[in-house]
């Protein structure tokens, strides 16, 4: 197991005096270069954590450690040069007039030198398959080339831990795979520590662990196949079955002879085309 | 109310460096209490589509029959009030336009702003919240006080209630989870269906289109690319795959079947129920059981 880079120890917090708990004794954590997707209904307190994560809130109880340092007011700006988060608009992301002005408003911010910064703006945007574009205006950008560019600010930054906030939900099939599998690829070449924060199931699976938030508390991790194997309560839960799972159900039901394993599209269609064969 | 238009454009900006045509040659027709899905890319011109249904924008080439009112791109038609009444428009993240101290003043601002008295506003809004399967009682609440999900309902309970003919919904599920997802969308059916409004739905998930809408219009590069019956527009999948669109998810995973096994299972199947019986035959017929 890789050494653990995010620590929720019994994390308690709520909006204000009167309102109820929105994350409840909260107690998890994320491994160096593993990819965690957090799904749970509306107002489950996943983007709370998003927000403890990075210092947009501190905890009312309990501890956040990043890379072993506790976050605290003294140590905010240390984490935040960690954590780079994506949000879920790409309109509201966008400061610079043109691509590259855009990845590198983060860098001036942060006193890089320029000859460095060029190289940094460069090999960010290489790294999200937008070297092409530094001179682009953003509004000629489609949604999912947008959140690239806002993957590539944040990347520019040199972050361990990259999250994503609901940052797939507004793009459209397309948009959405091509920012998924620069996801994918940042994880495996550069070793970044990945959080999304997801309703689409089709994305988690896609993460090497699934974290189940409900009203305030988590219900449960594990891998995506331990996950969708909950079958019937995911939908109790607000969420959704996979397709792959609705089908495999449905076909048991009628005869088929499917178990387990087979519970990947790839491996279904398998299934079925040697049991085709075999007429 | 039936709206129609005859070789619609819209170009932004003309006659300047920066013209842009973002819509052309669009015939297209939404009937009386029909329910009609938009499809396309970012870009496709869907959202330059929309405004054109209720008279947000004027076309630059073409027309546009809202009901009875003309619109086209000779003459401005002054009587668009109506028009906005009849054909009420949900944007995407709709609750980022709730403004007022209360949930009842929200929804009454629309029908005070076309001349309905306050008391009739009020029973309105005792009405409509009801229908977007809200309880009385928010009616009090500051709207800022509400969940995403009853923020949204809120929102298109007030589109709601200026009694329009006409629902335009763009993205209407966009960021709610699954099971809000569903009961939005089992809303708008039922509005249909039991209030006889007519639904335009714009919309990326396949699965919506082809479980609700009885007509789809097929929007690629500015222009209609194809419309039908959810049949019609998914019995060549590869087609619009080809297109970079999605198709519901059935059908891909029949069409990834049918390439694997290199025969024809069925016609593709618009739903989960179709899909299974449409394999349980395909091994019937062939005894594979």
């Amino acid at each position: 197991m890789n050494k653990s880079i995010v620590q929720f120890q019994n994390v308690s917090y709520r909006y204000d005096e009167n309102s109820p708990l929105a994350l409840k004794n909260v107690q998890f954590s994320v491994y160096e270069g593993e990819w965690l997707a957090i799904v749970g209904h509306n107002g489950s307190g996943k983007s709370t954590i998003a927000k403890l994560m990075n210092g947009l809130l501190f905890p009312e109880v309990g501890s956040v450690y990043i890379n072993d340092i506790n976050l605290s007011d003294d140590t905010v700006w240390d984490i935040r040069d960690m954590v780079g988060m994506v949000f879920q608009n790409p309109d509201n992301q966008f400061v610079g007039t043109t691509v590259q002005d855009d990845v590198a408003f983060g860098l001036e911010n942060h006193g890089i030198p320029r000859e460095e910064m060029v190289v940094r703006v460069q090999d960010a945007l290489e790294k999200v398959n937008m070297g092409e574009f530094l001179d682009q205006e953003p509004h000629h950008l489609s949604g999912g080339q947008k959140q690239r560019v806002a993957i590539a600010s944040v990347l520019a930054l040199r972050p361990r831990i990259i999250i994503l906030d609901e940052a797939t939900s507004m793009l459209d099939p397309r948009g959405r795979n091509e920012v998924l599998e620069t996801i994918r690829q940042l994880k495996q070449e550069d070793n970044i520590t990945i959080i999304s924060i997801t309703h689409d199931l089709e994305e988690a699976a896609r993460a090497d662990r699934i974290m189940i938030m409900n009203q305030g508390e988590v219900f449960h991790t594990g891998n995506p196949t331990d996950i969708f194997a909950l079958d019937e309560k995911l939908v109790e839960l607000g969420l959704d079955i996979p397709f792959t799972h609705k089908l495999a159900k449905q076909l048991i039901k009628h005869g088929f002879g499917i178990d387990d394993s087979m519970l990947q599209e790839d491996k279904l269609v398998d299934y079925l085309w040697k049991l085709q064969q075999k007429i | 109310m039936e709206i129609t238009t005859k070789n619609l454009a819209y170009t932004y900006q003309a006659n300047t460096p920066f013209e842009h045509r973002a819509i052309y040659d669009i015939n297209v027709s939404i009937a009386s209490n029909s329910y009609t899905a938009i499809i396309g890319h970012t870009g496709s011109g869907k959202s330059t589509l929309l405004q054109h249904l209720n008279g947000l924008l004027q076309p630059t080439a073409g027309e546009i029959q809202i009901g009875d009112t003309i619109i086209s791109s000779e003459k401005k038609q002054k009587k668009l009030r109506e028009i906005r009444r009849r054909v009420g428009i949900v944007f995407q993240f709709p609750e980022h336009q709730l403004f007022e101290e209360t949930v009842e003043k929200d929804i009454c601002f629309g029908p005070m702003n076309f001349g309905v008295p306050m008391e009739e506003a009020k029973k309105k809004a005792k009405e409509v919240i009801l229908q977007v399967g809200l309880s009385e009682d928010i009616l009090e609440k500051s709207p800022f006080d509400l969940s995403g999900g009853q923020m949204r309902r809120v929102a298109i309970a007030g589109v709601l209630a200026m009694n329009p003919n006409v629902l335009v919904l763009d993205e209407p599920t966009a960021g709610l989870d699954p099971r809000g997802r569903t009961e939005i969308m089992t809303m708008f059916d039922k509005l249909r269906k039991e209030q006889g409004i007519s639904i335009v739905l714009v919309t990326h998930s396949m699965e919506d289109a082809s479980l609700y809408a009885d007509h789809i219009i097929v929007m690629h590069k500015g222009t209609v690319y194809k419309q039908g019956t959810p049949h019609d527009i998914f019995s060549n999948p590869k087609e619009l795959i080809d297109l970079g669109l999605d198709v519901p998810e059935t059908v891909r995973f029949q069409l990834k079947l049918e390439e694997k096994i290199g025969k024809r299972i069925a016609d593709p199947s618009l739903s989960l129920q179709d899909l299974v019986k449409n394999i349980q035959h395909f091994f019937e017929r062939g005894n594979g059981l």
